[in-house]
Formats: structure tokens, C-alpha cells, sequence
């Protein structure tokens, strides 16, 4: 009785669509958005000035808000929000939306529309936003009717962060925004046709408790599902690895959700992954996927892959299952409901584990592990990226300081993730599926909006930074205290490494002419500005990063010819792995099979 | 991936009526690369918002289920339903023919048309327009007799499909 009297008033209490969009974030518990004003969202930017509840954070381009929200999110759990322009503002949005699908980020992007009558009319800043973000979302929506207007924000929130979560566009033209609107509370909404299954099936989970107590070479692959399903996920895992004794390798997307310092971590697996992981992976005879997808830069030659093992794919989407490699038991679930009822079942399944047997893979992986793949040799007065990676991470380390790292992409993300150990979920927030140059400066900022007083360090290549380098600007103003640790090789690295193995040296357009001075730049924007070009000075320049209160950008001059090693090339297997510079030459020449890959 | 295992299948969706669904499915397929032989759709419960799309598509056992999946996943998406492995199963299109023609023509195409239980919805001196149902070969076959004969043009639905039986689709 008195729900209908609430409901009844609450569609006589109409209030402007700006407010109501607002009502509905604070409802959904949103306290910080990114976003960059202009016409079409003028009303929600007024009442925006009009309420304290909510922060925005001013970026200086979309995509960076974009970014910074998915960083948001990837550091805390929950959704990020972006709020943008029509037109162009959606436009630039759209590298950003890409990123979090395909990396499964909950974001909800908020964009301006010109009003509903001039829709299709070449307005002033339109775009058919909803076509352009189709494949760009997991979902989009543009708003028509008054009376859509606060079920279809909730409904944003619910399908970004339900099931495997992704990006959400909402489309709001300017007159919706203007029109009186009713509210709708979260509660009296029930989505009609998307109900992801999160429990997993049990016979299932028992099917696989018995190939892995059976198995005598058994790994497990854990991925960024673990991470998305919550830190007790990670938790869970650990408690199964350590349950089982199991080795536990991690995908690019995974790192911190098995501890890096644990015995039973053999490390990132996967194209620079390392020996011990890729070769254990290679030898296998069953292995438990967890919230990964078989991703190309995983698996190498699909028809090597892991050629004799029985394959568990434990995924939320099972859309993953089955789609680039066939696997024997296929589990659809959250992961960490997963985990709990593999631990579940593992205590009170009868069946004998082979346990003898499991000693000599245990032999086998030491014996790996033994090629130490991925030390370097620091000598002389030029710094080796891989020692700025590892004494970065050993000093912030020795702080003690709760310490969150993005990175770019390219040859330094790849050292970060080989070099900086995670121990913990959400600390970790990189590009991994769009391979987004210039995502770890945004991403940075948006985790320290997050986490006030953490470190928060953006690892990055001299070009990466210099795709977003403008959101220095939104650092000064917010006086966010991000560090940007430029690995400066004065190449794409990655691209100049790939035209060395495969394209004859030719280092077509992959120098990085014409640089700006960091130091300069850093200073222009109202940061500290450090350089390092000699090995002695490395540890000096870290330790004042550090300790400096506000943002610095330290350009840590590096080898200019350093390749990153372990590598499988494009179109080899895993025990086809070039391990350093010596074997590079001699390493089996790329087919044209592979030439092709990227 | 062998060509050898490649497969038709019949694949009934369920989805939610609203702005842009077709677009989504279709922007799927080809965004994936998967076969759309054929796609049909109409709203077939407007109280619940309901629309069915049928498609024909080929590919692996690998790809199809893959498809299925992805369909699946589409959040305005109810059922997927492959009516090639439910079981068997009714498809049915409908078609629009024009022939032109004058004399013996004339008589045989209507001679034709008695024998394949198409209707005449049209008829002037010189051309008949012909709506007939069936599957796609019926349609098919009486089309190619129909081209000697002063075939001018065709207009075809694409399948629906529905599974024989108790079995059925709900949201």
C-alpha cells in the first residue's frame, strides 16, 4: 500500500532529466565522474554546480576520461563514470570504450545528444553515438522518453557491472535532459532479459576436481575474470592453489590475483611471459583455465598449444568457452563462486590425488625455473630497463606505501608486468586487450582520485606518454600526485624489436624524433621534472620521485637497442621461445604463417 | 576447420522490440565474420515487446555454437534457439512473383502455378503476380520453371522456422 502511494508520487514529482540523471548516480553510489563539458550536456554540467554529492574531475580529452574511469574502476571494484559532449566528445570517447570491453572494465559513459527533433539532421556536434558505440559497448541506449530516462541509467549500472562487466553508453539528447522526468528508484527496476549465470554447475566442478586430482602435470591459468569477480575471488584462489599444491601461472590481466612472492607462482605465461610458465603450460596434462579466454598472445600457435593436456575453462561468459581453443570441461560461472565450490569439492572428493607423480613436474618446473629466463646484466653506466623496472619496484616496496601501477604499451608494460611484483588484485591496471598507447597516465590519475594517498605510478615509453601527456594538466589541477617513470629508449620499442626480428632491422618510423625535454615539460605543467641518464643516478632520482608530495615525471634515459625477452614469436609454440639477444639470431625464422600475426 | 564439417543451421532468437536490436545482430555477424544466408524478423508479441529473428547461417560445429554464444550474449537477447539440433522442425517463406507473358506462356505458367499451390493475387492481360509458401527448394524450383516463361521479378521474406511439436520458445 504504501510502495503504490511512493510510486504514485514519485511520478507526480517530476523533476528536470539533469537532476534525475544525478539522483540516479548518487543512488547507484557514484561519488566521482570524468567528463569535459560542451553544449549538449550544459544541463547536467548546471546541475552538476548546483550539488555537492558528486566530484567531477575536469580530464582535457575524452578518451583520458574514459580512462581514468576505467582505472577508477579497475583499483576499487566499482563502476566508473564518464560524462561527455555529443558529437566529438562521443567520438574521442570511443578508443577508451573499446578499451574497457575488450579489457571487461564497468564503465558507464554518460553523452550528450543534440535534442530529439534534430536528431538525423546533420545538427551542430551529431553523431549517431549509439551506431558508432555499438560495437564499442557492451551495451547502449539512447533516451527518447522522459519516462525511460532514470530505468535506463540504472540499467547502465546493472548490465556495466553484472556478468562479465564492460562499458554502457547512455544517449542523452539535450531536450531529455531539459524536460521534467520522473525517478524511478534502483529497486523497483528487475532487468527482463539479462540474467548472467554466476553459479557454477556442480557436476561440472566435480568433473574437474577429478581430472586435476588425477593429473600428474596440472597447472592453473588465472586471469582478469579472477580479478573482476572481487578480491575474495583472489583470495579463493589462492586458498585452491594452496589447497591443491598446484603451480599457478597468471595472464597479463591476472597479476595480483595470485601472489607474486608465492612459491607456487611461475609468473605471466604467454608471448613475453616466462620459460618455466610457458613450457609448464606447453607440458601439461590438465590445465584449469579461471576467468582467461585463450587470448592469442597466450596461446601462440593455436594447433601447439598445450598439445596433450585435458582443458577446465572456468568463464562468466561463455561466449570464451570454446571459441578459439575446444576444452573438455566447460564451466560458466563467477569465479569466485568457482573457486569456492572447487574448494568445496576438492576437500570432499574421494579420489586419491597423484601425488607422487605431481614431485617430478614439481622437478621439471624447477629445472625451468633454474634458466632464470628473465635475468639481465647490469653493467656499466647505461641503465637496463628491466633494472629501472625491478629497482622501482624494490624501492616503492621498501616504503611500505600502498602502491598502484598502470602502464602504457609496448616494450615497458611488458617489463613492468615481468619485473614489478603484484601481490594483490586491483594494483595492477594495464591495457592488455586493446593494447591502448596512452591509457596509463589517465588510468593512473583516475586510480589516485581513487586512493588519495597512495603511490600511484604510471610506467611508460616515451611515446605512449606523449598520446595523453595533456592530462599533466588535469593533475596540476586537482594536485594528484601521480609519478610518470618514463623508460626512455627513444624508440617504439616494441615496434623497433619487431622490425629487428622481422623485418630486417629496417626501423621504419619507429625512432622517436624531435622529443620534448620531460624535465621541461614536467615543469610547464606545474611538476617536479627528473632525469636519469646514468646507472648511479637511478636510485637518487626513484627516491625523490617518491618522496615528492605532488605529481613528477621522471624520463629515465635507458638502453636504446634493449629487446624483450622471454619472447614466442608470432606463429610459434611454446617450446619454441627466444630466451635473449644471443638465440635471436639463431631462433627459426618467422613462416610467413606467421608474418601475418600481430 | 575443415570445409567438410561445415553445417546449415536454423537459429530462432527471442529478443526484446526495441531501437537498434536488428542492428545489433546484424553489426554481430559481420563484425565476426559469420554467414547470414538468410534473416528474417517481425514483432510477435507487442503486449511483452517481443520480436523473433530467424537465421540461416553455415559454418563448424565450432563456429555455429560460437554464434549461438555471442547471440546469447547480447543483453536485449531472451532465447537462442538452434532449431537444427532441437529437433524437427517447420520452415516456411513466402514469396512475390511477377511473370510477364502473353499466349501458351500465359496458360502454362498458371498451369504451373495450380500444380505448385501458388495463388494469383494479381492479374492483368499480360502478367500474373503469384504469392506462394514453402521452403526455400519449392520456391526455388518453381522460380527456375517460371524463367522461360517471362520471369520479371521476385520478391521473397526469407525463412521462418518453428519447431514441430510440444516444444517452444517463451521469454
Amino acid at each position: 500500500m504504501s510502495a503504490a502511494i511512493a510510486s504514485s508520487t514519485a511520478t507526480t514529482d517530476q523533476r528536470p532529466g539533469a537532476e534525475v540523471v544525478l539522483r540516479a548516480l548518487k543512488e547507484q553510489g557514484v561519488d566521482v565522474i570524468f567528463g569535459y563539458p560542451g553544449g549538449a550536456v550544459l544541463p547536467i554540467y548546471d546541475a552538476l554546480f548546483q550539488q555537492n554529492a558528486i566530484r567531477h574531475i575536469l580530464v582535457r580529452h575524452e578518451q583520458a576520461a574514459v580512462h581514468a574511469a576505467e582505472g577508477y574502476a579497475r583499483s576499487t571494484g566499482k563502476v566508473g563514470v564518464v560524462l561527455v559532449t555529443s558529437g566529438p566528445g562521443a567520438t574521442n570517447a570511443v578508443t577508451g570504450l573499446v578499451d574497457a570491453l575488450m579489457d571487461s572494465i564497468p564503465v558507464v559513459c554518460l553523452t550528450g545528444q543534440v535534442p530529439t527533433h534534430l536528431i538525423g539532421n546533420d545538427a551542430f556536434q551529431e553523431a549517431d553515438t549509439t551506431g558508432i558505440t555499438r560495437p564499442a559497448t557492451k551495451h547502449n541506449y539512447l533516451v527518447k522518453r522522459s519516462e525511460d530516462l532514470a530505468r535506463v541509467v540504472h540499467e547502465a549500472f546493472y548490465v556495466a557491472r553484472s556478468g562479465r562487466p564492460g562499458p554502457v553508453v547512455v544517449d542523452l539528447p539535450k531536450d531529455i535532459l531539459i524536460k521534467p522526468a520522473p525517478y524511478v528508484e534502483a529497486s523497483k527496476i528487475g532487468h527482463r532479459s539479462y540474467r548472467p549465470v554466476m553459479a557454477p554447475d556442480p557436476a561440472r566442478i566435480q568433473e574437474a576436481v577429478r581430472l586435476l586430482k588425477r593429473s600428474e602435470r596440472p597447472i592453473i591459468y588465472a586471469g582478469g575474470g579472477v580479478i573482476n569477480a572481487g578480491p575474495e575471488a583472489s583470495r579463493l584462489l589462492a586458498e585452491f592453489v594452496h589447497l591443491t599444491g598446484m603451480p599457478c601461472t597468471n595472464t597479463l590481466m591476472g597479476l595480483g590475483s595470485f601472489p607474486a612472492s608465492d612459491p607456487q607462482f611461475l609468473g605471466m605465461l604467454g608471448m613475453h611471459g616466462t620459460y618455466e610458465a610457458n613450457l609448464a603450460m606447453y607440458g601439461c596434462d590438465v590445465m584449469l583455465n579461471i576467468g582467461a579466454r585463450f587470448d592469442d598472445r597466450i596461446t601462440g600457435r593455436l594447433d601447439a598449444f598445450s598439445p596433450n593436456s585435458k582443458k577446465i575453462h572456468a568463464d562468466i561468459d561463455p561466449s570464451s568457452i570454446n571459441k578459439n581453443v575446444q576444452v573438455d570441461v566447460p564451466i560458466v560461472g563467477d569465479a569466485g563462486q568457482t573457486l569456492a565450490a572447487l574448494i568445496e569439492c576438492w576437500k570432499q572428493d574421494p579420489t586419491p590425488v597423484a601425488k607422487p607423480a605431481q614431485l617430478d613436474w614439481w622437478k621439471s618446473i624447477d629445472e625451468w625455473r633454474a634458466k632464470k629466463c628473465l635475468a639481465y646484466v647490469q653493467q656499466g653506466p647505461i641503465i637496463k630497463p628491466q633494472h629501472a623496472v625491478k629497482r622501482l619496484f624494490e624501492m616503492t616496496k621498501a616504503t611500505g606505501r600502498e602502491t598502484f601501477i598502470s602502464t602504457e604499451v609496448g616494450q615497458h608494460q611488458m617489463w613492468a608486468a615481468q619485473y614489478f611484483g603484484f601481490d594483490k588484485p586491483n594494483h595492477w591496471m594495464t591495457s592488455g586487450g586493446l593494447g591502448t598507447m596512452g591509457y596509463g597516465l589517465p588510468a593512473a590519475m583516475g586510480v589516485q582520485v581513487a586512493h588519495p594517498d597512495a603511490l600511484c605510478i604510471d610506467i611508460a615509453g616515451e611515446a605512449s606518454i606523449l598520446m595523453n601527456i595533456q592530462e599533466m594538466g588535469t593533475l596540476a589541477q586537482y594536485r594528484l600526485p601521480v609519478k610518470v617513470f618514463i623508460l626512455n629508449n627513444e624508440y617504439m620499442g616494441m615496434v623497433r624489436q619487431w622490425q629487428e626480428l622481422l623485418h630486417g632491422s629496417r626501423y621504419s618510423e619507429s625512432y622517436s624524433e624531435a622529443l620534448p625535454d620531460f624535465v621541461k615539460l614536467a615543469d610547464a605543467f606545474h611538476a617536479k621534472g627528473l632525469r636519469a641518464t646514468t646507472a648511479d643516478q637511478l636510485d637518487d632520482v626513484i627516491r625523490e620521485m617518491l618522496a615528492h608530495p605532488g605529481p613528477v615525471i621522471a624520463d629515465i634515459c635507458v638502453a636504446k637497442d634493449e629487446n624483450c625477452f622471454p619472447m614466442i614469436p608470432s606463429g610459434a609454440a611454446h617450446n619454441e621461445m627466444i630466451m635473449g639477444p644471443d638465440q635471436e639470431k639463431n631462433a627459426r625464422s618467422v613462416t610467413d604463417e606467421g608474418m601475418v600475426l600481430v | 576447420m575443415s570445409d567438410s564439417n561445415v553445417r546449415t543451421a536454423t537459429i530462432a532468437v527471442l529478443v526484446e522490440n526495441e531501437a537498434g536490436i536488428l542492428a545489433r545482430v546484424v553489426g554481430l555477424f559481420s563484425g565476426r565474420g559469420y554467414n547470414i544466408e538468410i534473416l528474417t524478423v517481425a514483432p510477435v508479441d507487442e503486449e511483452k515487446r517481443l520480436s523473433r529473428i530467424t537465421v540461416v547461417t553455415t559454418g563448424t560445429d565450432m563456429v555455429i555454437e560460437q554464434i549461438k554464444a555471442q547471440l546469447d550474449r547480447l543483453v536485449p537477447v531472451h532465447r537462442v534457439n538452434d532449431l537444427s539440433l532441437a529437433g524437427p522442425h517447420l520452415v516456411r517463406e513466402l514469396a512475390l512473383i511477377k511473370v510477364i507473358g502473353q499466349g501458351d506462356h500465359r496458360v502454362e505458367a498458371l498451369r504451373l502455378a495450380d500444380a505448385f499451390r501458388a495463388r494469383v493475387v494479381d492479374a492483368t492481360t499480360e502478367s500474373f503476380v503469384f504469392e506462394m509458401t514453402g521452403d526455400a527448394e519449392k520456391i526455388d524450383a518453381f522460380c527456375a520453371l517460371m524463367r522461360p516463361l517471362g520471369l520479371a521479378e521476385i520478391c521473397r521474406t526469407g525463412a521462418v522456422a518453428i519447431a514441430r511439436g510440444t516444444l517452444h520458445m517463451a521469454a
